[in-house]
């Protein structure tokens, strides 16, 4: 079985964000970068398909600067076989639909047997790119799965639906899965798999050379929200606030008895 | 501007989309159609024209045939715009609808400003204005963010139907596992997030909870961890809950998580984070490490 899997690098969500001089987006400086947390569920599902089938071969991609190759070994020593990068320092301006296209331009002609990408990306969020890639290589697309089982070219998954209900559908491949947290649970890269990370096949493709696709949509500005809630804001010494909130509680709510 | 607004149904129940979509559309002074895979005794109370498809012929999930018939809608309409929820019926029909028609997608929209969409980014850290540059735009709108219409009539209705096949099939729902805890009744709820850190201190949250003779809640990683059972997650795939206060420890209060507990009469959020997005829906902020202000809080309240 030929299997993929698509990640994105992404700065970790707990981080000061400041928008950048063009104002098009957050500023790439003083951030610390990580595996999009949907798409390590999504690498731990394919690490687990490629392993039930001793024959297979299974392919990372990330597209972004030279930093997401980091990434990539994240990926490699998680399980997965070698990696692609699509090298781009603007892929940040990129649209789903250009995004999309740079992968499949890169899936093309590989047939891979079955896709495996995030629901959505922390920073973007457009929860498209996965559905896009489907379309652009003429497959099914089964999208926020929680639960997965491969039976020969039949796949069982549940789809995660509002309010904890859950639809089981099945689908045969080749076919595209957009991960959900909590689809499994992904392991940790232990010191020897990342030494042999190391060794694993690392192709670099410049983006140019796969798509020039234009956008279908452009930024026209980034900016902080405006600050609705009018939070009162408690800081200082522990045992002060403690009292403080107390006091608040008392005056405001009716729960303190 | 016409805008071609798409409904949802589940269990054969007509869902809100329709309404918030239709809301939406008149806040843009947009002509209306309608769009809907359901059944004729579960249509949206909204005049004006339908297009309706059969869900027990075509399926409630079905997105190649949904396609199709919404395609074929398209072609006979001409419209602007097409507006879905940002759902998991919207999210997942949208893009393929999108790709077909070369047009541009923009997902999760909160507001319209700069003639473009406002959508969050970055855990609704930053907001960013996007500008479709295709002759169709698809939107899927954030659940909650545009007030529901009124029901204002019943909607004229046109057939449709399709030859087209799709390759994925729905087997059946399960229902979300049943706990012995019914959070929507509980005034006071202490939850739980993953600035835990680990899940002996979900022990923490918990003497809190019963410091103010309520229950405790998690939001979804706690849950998906394994440290808190299902019936105990607060948001849009666990419970809604509007207790007199909601007590959040270490929740960076992502939308999904909002959903479930917005309603609340009093919110306090615990956090190390000033900048958290949960400081929008917060009465008040402790900027704190919840390790060392909880137990301390528990304390007081002796
Ligand atoms: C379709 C869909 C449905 C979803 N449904 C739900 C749902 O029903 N419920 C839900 O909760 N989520 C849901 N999510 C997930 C949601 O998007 C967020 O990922 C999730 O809510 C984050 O949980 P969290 O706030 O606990 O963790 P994080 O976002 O990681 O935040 C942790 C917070 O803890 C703070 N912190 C860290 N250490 C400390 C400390 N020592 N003391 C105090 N604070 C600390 C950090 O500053 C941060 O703000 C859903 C997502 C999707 C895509
Ligand atoms: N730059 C990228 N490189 C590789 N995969 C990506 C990239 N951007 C998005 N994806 C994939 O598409 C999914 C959905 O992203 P998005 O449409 O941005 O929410 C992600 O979880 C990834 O699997």
């Amino acid at each position: 079985m030929k299997i993929l899997v698509c990640i994105k690098q992404v700065p970790d969500m707990e981080s000061k964000f400041k928008v950048n001089a063009a104002g098009t987006w957050y500023s790439g400086q003083d951030l610390a970068w990580r595996l999009n947390e949907y798409d390590e569920f999504a690498v731990e599902q394919a690490v687990r398909l490629r392993e039930q089938d001793p024959g297979s071969e299974l392919v990372v991609v990330a597209i972004g600067p030279e930093r997401v190759k980091e990434t990539l070994k994240k990926a490699l020593a998680m399980g997965c076989d070698r990696a692609v990068h699509i090298v781009d320092e603007a892929s940040f301006e990129k649209d789903p639909h250009q995004i999309a296209a740079l992968l499949a331009a890169t899936a093309k002609g590989e047939s891979f047997d079955a896709i495996f990408t995030g629901m959505q990306s922390q920073d973007r969020g457009s929860a498209q790119v996965g559905v896009l890639l489907a379309e652009l290589l003429g497959i099914e697309a089964v999208t926020t799965i929680v639960s997965f089982a491969c039976e020969g070219r039949t796949v069982r998954a549940a789809r995660e639906l509002e309010g904890g209900l859950k639809a089981q559908v099945e689908v045969d491949l080749p076919a595209l899965f957009t991960c959900q947290l909590g689809l499994n649970t992904p392991r940790y890269p232990t010191l020897p798999n990342i030494m042999k990370a190391k060794k694993k096949e690392l192709t670099v493709l410049p983006a140019a050379s796969l798509s020039t696709e234009g956008p279908l949509a452009v930024t026209a500005g980034v900016a902080y929200p405006q600050k609705k809630g009018g939070a009162l804001i408690l800081e200082g010494e522990i045992g002060e606030m403690a009292g403080q909130l107390v006091a608040i509680l008392k005056e405001k709510t009716t729960v303190l008895r | 501007m016409k805008a071609l607004l798409v409904g949802e149904v589940r269990q054969g129940r007509l869902q809100g989309a329709s309404y918030e979509a239709a809301s939406f559309a008149r806040s843009l002074g947009a002509e209306v159609v309608q769009f809907l895979v359901g059944n004729p005794a579960a249509l949206p109370q909204l005049a004006g024209p339908l297009y309706l498809a059969d869900a027990g012929r075509y399926g409630e999930y079905n997105p190649s045939v949904h396609k199709a018939l919404l395609l074929e809608v398209v072609q006979r309409e001409a419209p602007d715009l097409i507006v879905f929820s940002h759902s998991s019926y919207g999210w997942d029909l949208a893009p393929r609808v999108a790709a077909a028609l070369g047009a541009a997608q923009v997902s999760e929209v909160v507001g319209t400003a700069e003639g473009g969409y406002v959508v969050p980014v970055c855990n609704a850290k930053l907001r960013r204005t996007v500008r479709p540059q295709s002759a169709i735009t698809v939107v899927t709108l954030q659940p909650g963010a545009f007030a529901a219409a009124e029901p204002d009539g019943t909607p004229a209705v046109t057939e449709l139907t399709t030859e087209a096949t799709g390759r994925i099939v729905l087997s059946g729902y399960a229902e979300a596992e049943k706990g012995d805890v019914d959070l929507s009744k509980a005034e006071v709820i202490v939850s739980a997030g993953r600035g835990i850190g680990k899940p002996e201190n979900l022990t923490i949250i918990e003497a809190l909870a019963k410091a103010l003779h309520g229950e405790y809640g998690a939001s979804r990683p706690v849950v998906d961890s394994g440290w808190a059972p299902h019936p105990r997650q607060v948001g849009s795939t666990g419970q809604t809950v509007a207790p007199k206060l909601y007590v959040a420890c270490g929740i960076s209060g992502a939308i999904q998580h909002l959903a479930g507990m917005k309603k609340s009469e009093f919110v306090v959020a615990i956090n190390t984070d000033r900048d958290a997005p949960i400081g929008e829906v917060a009465d008040v902020l402790v900027v704190a490490d919840l390790k060392q202000f909880v137990p301390a809080l528990v304390e007081k309240l002796k």
